[in-house]
């Protein structure tokens, strides 16, 4: 019993030195819920798909999501688009591609293409290269202190809504910089080259939710958790199973080792 | 007093009966991913089917094109070879059955079971020996059809001597069956998807 | 192991076999009944935890060099196709992951358990040393498996940790640029640890092998620390301990799997999600959690060389940890100075990783140069004087005695 006291103590040690980690942003993300949090949690596919849109409206524009094919959208535990809508969306990109004899052809986009990348024109002159988004609420931490985020998660998506709904007038006796906002919610400073992306209305939803600047950011931080962790349904359900069968084998052997051992104490 | 010490021997038998089966169950589901990882990926699987325009290809024309890793005939058959396809009779072949992916199983090597009625001028099918994998040659081999100088349809196989007729049928050498026929289908009258 | 071995061949192929190869009666005797001290409490169950890590670590890896592809250009995406797209990939490479916190979890309880009850004190240096041994393999595998991702905290984690061998008088620079096999991290280093991180867990394999040998020669030490001094005193293997190891192991990867299905991510560090950028440093380097103490040592002494002199040296201690110790009694349990010492010297451990894990800064540094003094002075002061100064509990006189009067407790407070 001491033991544990002892590793009682340490951990509690270890807690509170977590606690001197400061932030690298200036405030910690907007401690907004989503649904696919928790154990159980799942995603939204319509938000997923409205996310789509605004992405596709407004981020796709500069931001490159290199890792994620138009396949993927009617992937189980997506946003789940049927093979026919995902067959028309891709459609609406061109591809450009190279045949055997050397001619460069543009042809419609199909499932199996990757989402494509922005022209190196449109980005040139933005005073910094806008980071791919496939996996940007997995590289990217709302807060910190190791208990805060045993207890909830990194807040990637959070980072991003909040950045996307955190510009700012600076305040009094800051100089404005030439070209850069500023975001208390940016990772790394407060003057960010993006300016602000979203206004109301901007995008056209295809449901009845309104297209207001915080529900675009919630969605389409939503469809950004959603591409960086494409498998999260399938991982918690995977690890429901197999919980529940490690449990059943804990109790099991446990049985049969007091049965054991129960003649030699 | 006996009957305790009994009952706890069944107990535990039945306990470790138990226990072993389900570490067992356990140890044979891990085994699955190991197992499946395998499998042709997510990635692989959507390039499974390729769409082929051909309106490009000109009459005595063959592209070989590549699909699911491997490569596939589409040749632009002309009259003469048709022709002389249809003229073979079954008892000739040394492979009867059509091959044919999109016909019934075990259909007569006919050339009319080795096309899609109507487009008997379009003969599509895998560019893979069936003897050990080499692609054969196209107009070439002693079942192609000569006109003049060249010979145009019939396939000679260079890494062991088979030769395919201009149906794509094994005629000669050590190959055991016709070139398979992939599943494809018209999506239009100049567009085909195959797989 | 003593005395010739029980197992007789029954059938006449078993005979035969048996005077060919005797490996069944190897197995029998060295897994089934080498005999073990009925005393041992769970903290002894992770020798056997830390073995079925490295056999899910060594299957895991192979199945994700099916999929890896090591290239400066390709490894991130590469990582990113077995997360998307080869069937079952995000577990692997999630069991992978986390298989390596786990690893050094387990390994890190089995050190202290080993301190705490002496298990390093004659005659069982060599198995001590080996064990030493093993953990510093640990510890350069997992250093370059984790290059493997090719994100920003490999690439920087890699260049940071390559460049403490700069600080080797005259010919640091030359090692380091051997090692990188360039000017700087790139695809040369990435290939090459690629190379080693595959090879090393065989050597690894290795190793524990010697290390189990090591231990079945001498033969357990257990929570009393008093030796073994008749049959009483122990338990066949099977059925006592493959049933308690087996329990701890299926609970151990129940925590485990907690990690892997509903916090993959937890133990690792969100900027490696980041490809590498050899142009631009992330704000915050700092290595693995395994590797904190280390680095807060490193980092707490102002100069390059001694720094790096620092570090190695705390770990390279340990292999001097059998003659450092003076005490004649092996287990904690009986020393009442030393076990409270021993507990300061794991909080302070614990805090050099804290203090490893920050930024930093001046009072931070001062922090972990005490510490670091604390952890110096554990093993080059406190314990040669303790063993010397302290006067131990009475001992049981047998490992069975102990047993008893242990039950007769129990019972005496249940009634």
């Amino acid at each position: 019993m001491k033991k544990f006291a002892s590793l009682l103590i340490a951990g509690s040690a270890l807690i509170g030195c977590a606690g001197l980690a400061h932030a690298e942003a200036e405030k910690d993300a907007k401690a907004i819920s989503y649904s696919f949090e928790g154990p159980f949690g799942k995603f939204d596919k319509a938000q997923l798909q409205r996310g789509y849109k605004v992405y596709q409206t407004v981020c796709a524009n500069c931001h490159s999501m290199k890792f994620v094919a138009f396949r993927n959208l009617a992937d189980r535990g997506g946003p789940g688009f049927t093979d026919a809508q995902v067959k028309a969306l891709a459609a609406t990109f061109k591809v450009s591609e190279t045949d055997s004899k050397g001619d460069t052809k543009d042809r419609d986009g199909m499932a199996s293409d990757y989402f494509p990348s922005p022209a190196l024109a449109t980005i040139a002159g933005l005073g910094a290269i806008p980071p791919d988004l496939s996996l940007i609420t997995k590289a990217r931490e709302g807060w910190h202190g190791t208990f805060n985020q045993l207890l909830n998660n990194v807040g990637g998506p959070q980072y991003v809504y909040s950045l996307l709904t955190g510009y700012e007038d600076p305040p009094k006796g800051v100089a404005p910089i030439e070209g850069k906002y500023y975001n208390p919610y940016f990772t790394s400073g407060v003057w960010i080259s993006m300016p602000p992306q979203l206004t109301d209305g901007l995008v056209k939803y295809d449901d009845d939710t309104k297209p207001t600047v915080d529900q675009m950011a919630k969605d389409v931080s939503a469809f950004l958790a959603w591409t960086a962790e494409p498998k999260m349904e399938e991982r918690k359900q995977t690890g429901l199973e197999v919980l529940v069968y490690l449990l059943i084998l804990a109790g099991l052997l446990y049985a049969v080792k007091r049965k054991i051992w129960a003649a030699i104490h | 007093m006996a009957d305790t010490a009994h009952d706890n021997v069944n107990r535990r038998d039945f306990l470790m009966v138990a226990t072993g089966a389900v570490a067992g169950v356990g140890g044979a589901l891990v085994l699955w991913p190991l197992i499946t990882q395998m499998n042709p990926d997510a990635a692989v699987l959507a390039m499974a089917s390729i769409e082929v325009d051909l309106a490009p290809i000109v009459e005595g024309q063959e592209v070989i094109l590549k699909w699911r890793g491997n490569p596939v005939f589409v040749r632009h058959r002309t009259k003469p070879e048709i022709d002389a396809a249809k003229a073979v009779k079954l008892e000739e072949l040394k492979d009867p059955i059509a091959r044919n992916e999109n016909g019934k199983d075990g259909e007569a090597a006919s050339d009319e079971n080795r096309v899609v009625g109507g487009k008997e001028n379009f003969l599509v099918m895998m560019a893979v020996c069936t003897h050990l994998g080499c692609v054969p040659l196209g107009n070439s081999g002693e079942f192609a059809v000569v006109q003049g100088n060249a010979k145009t349809g019939g396939w000679f196989c260079p890494c062991h001597g088979s030769q395919y007729d201009t149906a794509g049928r094994i005629r000669k050498g050590p190959a055991p069956e016709n070139l398979p026929v992939p599943p494809y289908k018209y999506l239009s009258d100049t567009k085909i998807q195959i797989g | 192991m003593s005395g010739p071995s029980k197992y007789q061949p029954t059938s006449a192929v078993g005979k035969w076999f048996h005077e060919r190869l005797p490996i069944v009666a190897f197995a029998k005797d060295h897994a089934l009944d080498f005999p073990t001290p009925k005393n041992l409490n769970y903290w002894y169950t992770f020798g056997g935890i830390l073995a079925v890590m490295l056999v899910v670590q060594i299957i895991t890896g192979i199945v994700l060099v099916m999929h890896y592809t090591p290239h400066v250009d390709m490894a991130f995406a590469s990582v990113e196709h077995i997360m998307r797209d080869v069937n079952y990939g995000w577990m692997l490479r999630y069991l992978h992951m986390n298989g390596a916190s786990m690893f050094f979890i387990a390994v890190y309880i089995h050190m202290f358990r080993g301190m705490y009850y002496g298990s390093y004190k004659a005659p069982r240096e060599v198995l001590w040393m080996i064990g030493v041994i093993i953990y510093l393999v640990m510890m350069a595998t997992a250093f370059m498996g984790y290059v493997l991702p090719w994100g920003q905290m490999s690439f920087w984690g890699a260049k940071v940790i390559t460049n403490l061998f700069s600080a080797i008088p005259f010919v640091g620079p030359e090692i380091t640029t051997w090692l990188w096999g360039g000017y700087s991290v790139d695809n040369p280093t990435l290939n090459r640890f690629f190379s080693l991180h595959y090879l090393l867990p065989f050597v690894l394999a290795g190793i524990v092998f010697l290390h189990i040998w090591a231990l079945h020669v001498v033969g357990n030490n257990n929570p009393t620390g008093i030796s073994v001094k008749s049959d009483k005193d122990t338990v066949p293997f099977h059925p006592y301990y493959t049933l308690k190891d087996g329990f701890a192991i299926v609970v151990f990867l129940i925590f485990y799997a907690a990690f892997v299905f509903y916090g993959p991510n937890y133990m690792g560090d969100a900027v490696n999600y980041v490809q590498a950028n050899p142009l631009a440093t992330p704000e915050h380097i700092k290595p693995e959690w395994y590797y904190l103490p280390f680095y807060a040592i490193l980092r707490s002494i102002n100069n390059k060389l001694l720094g790096v002199v620092a570090m190695f040296s705390s770990i390279l201690i340990l292999l001097f940890l059998p003659w450092l110790d003076t005490s004649r009694v092996r287990s904690g349990k009986y020393r009442p100075i030393f076990k409270l010492e021993f507990w300061v010297f794991c909080v302070v451990c614990v805090a050099l990783g804290f203090v490893g894990a920050q930024k930093p800064n001046d009072t931070l540094s001062w922090i972990g140069f005490l510490l670091t003094l604390y952890y110096f002075a554990h093993f080059i002061i406190f314990l040669p004087l303790m063993g010397l100064l302290e006067q131990p509990k009475r001992l049981p006189n047998s490992i069975s005695e102990d047993v008893l009067a242990h039950s007769h407790g129990k019972l005496a407070a249940a009634e």
